[in-house]
């Protein structure tokens, strides 16, 4: 009893150490990974702290071993096989999902205090308002974390679309009511800490649906990282409610850092974060304007040999990577291309849209995983004054980011998005499955330009060919 | 009051770490970075794992601690496991550089 207690102590002050740097470290190529498995140490030193504490205090009942040990097998279980077998184009939807059930844990501990408020974890040393202010938090937070995370996962996977109704002003009405109503909950669970309860969890669930459901296309991630700082925020109060400072500080970082990630994430769009949250989708307000629509009228397609013949003569390439190179796991084919046009002297650049591939830093990873070098990356600002100096452009699954109608037409739901500016460009060929829309919807003006080509199939196979094609031209051979 | 006040100056002292903590971050590490924060987060299994000890004999409450801990576990190893699935690839590639 005597020495448990700073023994544990000592625990959590290193595990919060730990963890402080294991979130610096992430920020840094070259540490992040030694820094996420020092935050996984943390964790896994500040449960065996509260263990420790625990059963050299007040004793740990057989009950409750056994019901700690059920839920660490399947959570944990279901965790390490989710995040094994996801491939890497569905890292957007899985982050959201972990960071939703991170809330439904914060609100989960929150309503169990709340319904039986003699386990209360901190034992009377916090008042009775505190405590019941802290559950309100933690069941509002937690509960828009939740809902809002599984909403973008869904609508991510394409099981949810836009309804119209959360375009109009509906919304703003529908999210300010559900608003009230939680305020009111809150109001009553914190003076009498019954009722109100359910209230708060219902009408904090609905907002977060409210507030996320509108928002859609490039936006999303910036929403799941909103979302993740509000899981933190969730933590620090469940820390509150049960009285643990580790908790508080691993949840208040959270929260800070996720801000901050938000807002750099926001910088990199050229969007602010009101504009992400209340200016709508970007898809299904076109479906309304009008604007942007409209039938093509000059589609040239071409066969991936054309393209060969036409790449072979290049000596400057930029590559535009897009979620369809994602979805068709093309980027190994990819680097074999460039491979050959490197071999024959042809420069070789991939532009990087901030957030290509659904999620900032998602195509990085993905082009890693196919080993392509990493000074070869190029970010948009640095790409967009070349553009008017490189012969072709291959564009492969990538829509919104290349349509120049974010900078000419007013009208467009686009206008104002930094695009990637490849109709400078002497040729662009675009490899397209079909001439379906991209996820925003909108028609890509880009397609009907005189210096653009399309080849339709999927990104794999046309490159496969390509690659054949190149072969057979001798490109790259001779050297 | 104390423990009220005490764990007012952890919050805010916390808060500003997180944001002195995260400066600069190259794109690349966009992904990476949250998903690691998030998995960070999944620390509520502390609270989860506080609220089944001290339970009791109570059922209901049990079982709420229980599927508490599970969603905060998901979290957290499936966070961290994802995490270092996606920075290997980085580190691979430097090493063979």
């Amino acid at each position: 009893m005597t020495f448990i207690a700073p023994v544990k102590f000592a625990i959590d002050l290193l595990a919060v150490l730990l963890l402080a740097l294991g979130i610096k470290g992430l920020s840094k190529v070259r540490s992040a990974r030694e820094a996420n498995r020092l935050a996984a140490i943390a964790m896994l030193l500040a449960a065996f702290g509260v263990l420790l504490n625990s059963q050299g205090t007040i004793g740990i009942s057989i009950d409750s071993w056994i019901w700690i040990i059920c839920g660490t097998l399947i959570g944990g279980l279901l965790g390490a096989f989710t995040a094994k077998k996801v491939p890497m184009t569905a890292m957007p939807e899985i982050v959201a999902l972990f960071n939703g059930c991170g809330g439904m844990s914060s609100l989960l501990v929150a309503l169990g205090v709340a319904l039986f408020p003699s386990s209360e974890g901190s034992d009377g040393v916090v008042s009775e308002l505190v405590r019941n202010f802290s559950i309100v938090v933690s069941l509002f937070v937690g509960a828009i974390t939740f809902s809002g995370s599984i909403v973008a996962m869904a609508k991510l996977q394409g099981w949810l679309s836009t309804p119209s109704w959360t375009q109009s002003k509906a919304r703003h009405f529908f999210n300010i009511f559900c608003a009230v109503l939680a305020l009111i909950g809150g109001v009553y669970l914190s003076i009498d800490g019954q009722n109100g309860l359910f209230l708060v969890v219902v009408a904090s669930c609905l907002l977060g649906i409210g507030v996320t459901l509108p928002i859609g296309g490039a936006d999303m991630p910036v929403v799941i990282s909103l979302l993740n700082s509000y899981s933190g925020v969730a933590a620090a109060a469940a820390g509150f409610v049960v009285g643990s400072q580790l908790l508080i500080v691993a949840g208040a970082m959270v929260g800070a850092a996720g801000l901050i990630l938000t807002q750099v994430m926001c910088d990199g769009m050229n969007r602010s974060l009101v504009s992400v949250l209340f200016g709508g989708a970007l898809g299904a307000s076109s479906v309304a304007s009008g604007g942007g629509g409209g039938e093509y009228t000059n589609i040239t397609s071409c066969s991936p040999e054309e393209c060969a013949l036409t790449l072979e003569a290049a000596e400057r390439v930029v590559i535009v990577p897009g979620y369809g190179l994602a979805v068709a796991q093309a980027q190994h084919t990819l680097r074999e291309v460039t491979r050959v046009l490197e071999s024959a002297d042809i420069e070789v650049t991939y532009a990087i849209h901030p957030v290509a591939g659904r999620m900032p830093g998602h195509m990085n990873v993905l082009l890693a995983e196919a080993d392509v070098p990493y000074e070869q990356l190029k970010e948009m600002d640095v790409i967009n004054p070349e553009f008017p100096a490189t012969d072709v452009v291959l564009v492969l699954g990538a829509n919104d980011v290349v349509n120049p109608q974010a900078k000419n037409d007013q009208t467009s739901p686009l206008y104002g998005m930094p695009v990637l500016d490849v109709q400078e460009a002497r040729t662009v060929f675009v490899v397209k499955r079909g001439m379906s829309a991209g996820y925003s919807g909108i028609k890509n003006d880009l397609f009907d330009l005189q210096n653009t080509s399309m080849v339709f199939g999927d990104a794999k196979k046309v490159l496969g060919d390509l690659l054949l094609e190149l072969k057979e031209l001798g490109v790259g051979s001779k050297g | 009051m104390s423990f009220f006040s005490e764990a007012l100056w952890v919050l805010l002292l916390g808060s500003l770490l997180g944001l002195e903590l995260i400066g600069k971050v190259p794109p690349t590490l966009h992904t990476p970075l949250m998903s690691g924060a998030n998995a960070i987060s999944g620390i509520t299994m502390l609270a989860a794992l506080t609220l089944i000890i001290k339970s009791g004999d109570n059922l209901p409450l049990l079982i709420i601690g229980s599927i508490s801990l599970g969603f905060a576990l998901f979290n957290v190893i499936g966070g961290f496991l994802v995490t270092d699935r996606m920075l290997a690839m980085f580190s691979r590639k430097k090493t063979r550089k």
